[in-house]
């Protein structure tokens, strides 16, 4: 079991307020993702959960029990850092039964448990070998293998990705995607990155300045922003907005339109611009269009095929259905 | 960085460098080498270098004259357990402040550096009544104590410093590993640390063993370490030149060869942990 | 980091070490003060102890030999640091160039530090700086000049030279270590942008090792305002080599006069405050960095 609760959890650092009230329901056998720029609170309220950070006020609730004041080795969750925090003393064997070894388990259940998890994580030829010694993926599945050994109520990842370089990123990324399909245990996952955070959530938590601005799965967020903040935040390349004058036409303050709800012409469309640089992707291409209707300019997504003078004037028709509308305050028209 | 240097260049610099090390370890090697010769030779002058007959001659007279053996074991007794009681109260402290930082940690560090100041003699007949009341005076472990506490205050900025390079992810780790604060410090700190714990171990072991203040006035036989040993041959017996240098020869060999066996660690303890 | 919990922990962990100081700080301090006030002469039975007032305090400082010997120390602490610092970076900077046997050199030239220091004074005493036998009088001797009575007539400069060569080899680690640290690509720029030698020296090299000279300042004072046994091995306070700390030691131990000891303790570890205020505000200042 692994449901979450936060009730009214606030958490300031003296003066400085870093989490305003908030309340949070995490279900069981859930894949939650924390996701929000670097500074947003969201690893201080991963600590929160951990019990590595006290909570300011509020209450945290692990399975129905209060676990509040309960210390970090009592929750029964289990923690993926950032840099792994491998023990650089201890070979792999030790490091993953170190948890085992503090629950004072006999020697047969570690050996067993270590095995298991060193076969399904493929670390087993590498057993012997200290941290030092491996690669930036093995050690991040070393870290893996020391949360799973305990069979912890839920596991928590703190951006585990960020240290490892593009390809393996994609690897792990599904991986660990793999390991919640088979575990079905409850994961809450931090990240800046909202490439990771679309490709693996059950459940996204949008945060800014310790506020969530939208909990919902990965394509209620891409498709129902609540506000322009997440309107910019899911999605990539980033949807375009426009404010002022052009939007007014909508009758919203500001208007959004993704890169890929814009067709372009040489003739005729809503919008006239210029093509200024072209990034070519193969599968698709990305324009980056100055106008009139916008001090930004516009990214346009469209076919790999398809291709343009630099400074070339082009007509732009968005998609008027998929057209996102906000209010002064930024909220979404619905 | 990669750029040539002419061996000539190198040479020149391998020489001086040698000239002035030489020249630095020069009265120790000249104290090493009296120590072999006879009273005549060792002020024969112009002075004798190396072409004389060597003698333990005065090694035998030394020792003779002072049980030496006694001395060397109080030393090491005095050194080895101040220092280590020293670390295991100061390893807890210095976890505190590594770890669990408060805006005092600072003030208290500076605070514990600074009882290192205060001048020794200030203090010293208060603790030599308060030595004579407890009937520690002359005792092994009054003077351990005493060791113990002008030495804690390096042996905790030092662990502190040490520790400060120990990333606070891995004790966290350990922490939603399970671990109890003492497993923690035991399993996990620890035996990261024991570079450093080394470094500080042998340095401060070196300072207690060269300590020459309170072990000179606290001791009188029974507790009397090297320092004393070393102190009974002042003139007039230092003008004997070569029982005096086998005196003084026995007195720094123990760490002389200890230092040679532990180069790295002495010489990283040797900045007190504080440059790297 | 921290948690309640945590913060509990670290002060429940960090109280033995702490009480322990103040407790050696403090119980003594306190007699000492309790002492100043008071004639006190344990082995002299004939002079009656009883309360002294500030007399101790006024003795002590009018007392022709105060002023000196704080100047004594003062002059001690100021010539070994300034030797150790200046021979110590010219020393590190030769160290940090390319050269065979580079290990070797380093521990020949860290050497001093490990001998104890009533060792290396009686040897400097006797065997290099003794008038008749000494190897500095053969040395001037065989050039013809008169051999210089060290200890009496260069009392002051011999003893900042023995107490110099026991602390040189730290102030050279430490300011070695520091040097090797420094990135070499910032002294390549300089290099290209046009500044010679001395320039990258003052303006890079220099400032790069401010928090290592701190750190050697910092520690060798701590040590050298006490220095004890190469005086009391040497001269014995005599010519002019009588700091604070041998002084006060004098009036307790020589003269037993308790009272007006632990007065001039009181001095001694005001002489100390200051200089140990004025040291920890540029500590920590630097101590972060």
């Amino acid at each position: 079991m692994g449901r979450i609760t936060l009730e009214k959890v606030t958490k300031s650092f003296g003066d400085v307020n870093v989490i305003p009230p908030l309340d949070l329901d995490i279900n069981d056998g859930e894949f939650v993702v924390f996701v929000g720029p670097s500074g947003c609170g969201k690893s201080t309220l991963l600590r929160l959960i951990a019990g590595l950070e006290d909570v300011s006020s509020g209450r945290i609730v692990i399975d129905g029990d209060d676990a509040t004041m309960v210390p970090p080795a009592k929750r029964r969750l289990a923690m993926v850092f950032q840099s792994y925090a491998l023990y650089p003393h201890m070979t792999v064997r030790k490091n993953i039964a170190f948890p085992l070894r503090m629950a004072k388990m006999d020697q047969a259940e570690i050996d067993k448990r270590v095995n298991g998890a060193a076969s399904v994580l493929n670390l087993t030829d590498y057993l012997d070998r200290r941290p030092g010694q491996l690669s930036g993926g093995q050690r991040q599945r070393v870290a893996i293998g020391r949360a799973i050994v305990r069979e912890p109520a839920a596991f928590l990842f703190d951006e585990p990705l960020s240290n490892l370089d593009a390809a393996l990123r994609v690897g792990m990324r599904l991986e660990i995607s793999e390991l919640h399909k088979r575990l079905t245990t409850t994961m809450i996952y931090v990240t800046h990155d909202q490439v990771e955070a679309m490709t693996m959530a059950d459940k996204i938590v949008v945060l800014r300045a310790g506020n969530i601005e939208q909990v919902g799965s990965p394509l209620e967020l891409y498709q129902a922003p609540r506000n322009t903040f997440v309107a910019g935040f899911i999605g990539s390349p980033k949807m375009n907005l426009v404010a002022g004058a052009e939007a007014r036409k909508h009758e919203a303050e500001t208007i959004g339109i993704r890169p890929e709800h814009i067709d372009l012409s040489d003739t005729d469309g809503l919008w006239k611009g210029r093509i200024g640089v072209s990034e070519h992707l193969g599968s698709d291409t990305f324009f980056h269009i100055t106008s009139d209707i916008s001090s930004e300019p516009l990214t346009v997504r469209a076919t790999g095929e398809l291709s343009y003078e630099y400074g070339a004037e082009v007509y732009l028709s968005p998609r008027l259905e998929h057209l996102h509308r906000f209010d002064a305050q930024g909220l979404r028209i619905a | 960085m990669a750029r040539s240097v002419t061996t000539q260049r190198k040479a020149i610099y391998t020489i001086v460098a040698w000239g002035i090390g030489l020249l630095i370890f020069f009265p120790i090697l000249w104290t090493i080498l009296t120590s072999f010769k006879t009273e005549a030779v060792a002020i024969a002058d112009p002075p004798v270098f190396l072409f004389f007959d060597w003698t333990l001659e005065n090694y035998a007279v030394v020792q003779e004259r002072s049980n030496y053996m006694r001395f060397l074991w109080n030393s090491v007794l005095l050194a080895g357990l101040s220092t280590l009681f020293g670390i295991i109260i100061a390893v807890p402290a210095a976890w505190s402040m590594a770890f669990v930082p408060s805006r005092r940690t600072k003030d208290i560090l500076l605070w514990m550096l600074s009882t290192k100041m205060l001048p020794a003699v200030g203090v010293l007949y208060p603790i030599y009544l308060i030595f004579i009341k407890l009937g520690l005076l002359d005792s092994r472990a009054g003077l351990i104590i005493v060791l113990m506490l002008i030495n804690l205050p390096i042996i905790v900025w030092m662990l502190y410093t040490y520790f400060r390079e120990i990333p606070g992810e891995i004790l966290e780790a350990a922490r939603m590993d399970g671990a109890s604060l003492r497993s923690e410090i035991i399993y996990v700190l620890t035996p990261m640390a024991i570079p450093g714990i080394a470094s500080t171990l042998l340095l401060n072991f070196i300072l207690a063993w060269n300590e020459a203040f309170w072990t000179l006035n606290l001791t009188a036989v029974n507790a009397a370490p090297l320092t004393a040993f070393i102190a009974s041959y002042s003139s007039p017996e230092g003008l004997f030149f070569a029982k005096l240098s086998a005196a003084s020869t026995m007195a720094i060999a123990p760490i002389l060869i200890l230092g040679w066996f532990s180069q790295k660690q002495l010489v990283r303890g040797l900045t007190f942990g504080a440059v790297k | 980091m921290a948690t309640q919990h945590s913060r509990s922990a670290a002060r429940l962990m960090m109280a033995p070490a702490v009480i322990l100081l103040l407790g050696w700080m403090l119980v003594p301090l306190t007699m000492t003060l309790w002492f100043s006030f008071r004639n006190y002469f344990p082995l002299r039975p004939d002079r009656e102890p009883g309360w002294a007032g500030f007399d101790n305090y006024v003795r002590f400082f009018s007392s022709s030999a105060f002023w000196p010997s704080v100047q004594t120390t003062l002059v001690i602490v100021g010539g070994v640091l300034l030797i150790t610092i200046v021979l110590g970076i010219l020393l590190a900077i030769l160290l940090d160039q390319p050269m065979w046997g580079q290990g070797a050199v380093r521990i020949l030239v860290i050497a001093p530090f490990f001998v104890m220091p009533t060792v290396s004074a009686l040897v400097w005493k006797n065997m290099f700086m003794d008038p008749v036998n000494g190897l500095f009088a053969h040395l001037w001797r065989f050039f013809g000049a008169e051999p210089v009575v060290w200890l009496s007539d260069a009392s002051l400069g011999s003893i900042i030279m023995i107490v110099s060569w026991q602390w040189l080899p730290f102030a050279t680690l430490i300011l070695l270590t520091a040097i090797q640290s420094l990135d070499g690509e910032q002294l390549e720029a300089a290099e290209m942008d046009g500044a010679p030698v001395h320039k990258r020296f003052v303006y890079i090299v220099l400032p790069h090792l401010a928090r290592a000279i701190t750190i050697v300042v910092l520690i060798q004072t701590i040590f050298l305002l006490s220095i004890f046994a190469e005086i009391f091995v040497t001269t014995g306070g005599a010519f002019g080599t009588r700091t604070l700390t041998y002084l006060i030691f004098q009036r307790v131990l020589e003269s037993q006069n308790v009272g007006l000891g632990s007065a001039g303790g009181v001095y001694a570890i005001i002489l100390a405050n200051i200089v140990a205020i004025f040291l920890m505000r540029i500590v920590g200042k630097n101590l972060d960095a």
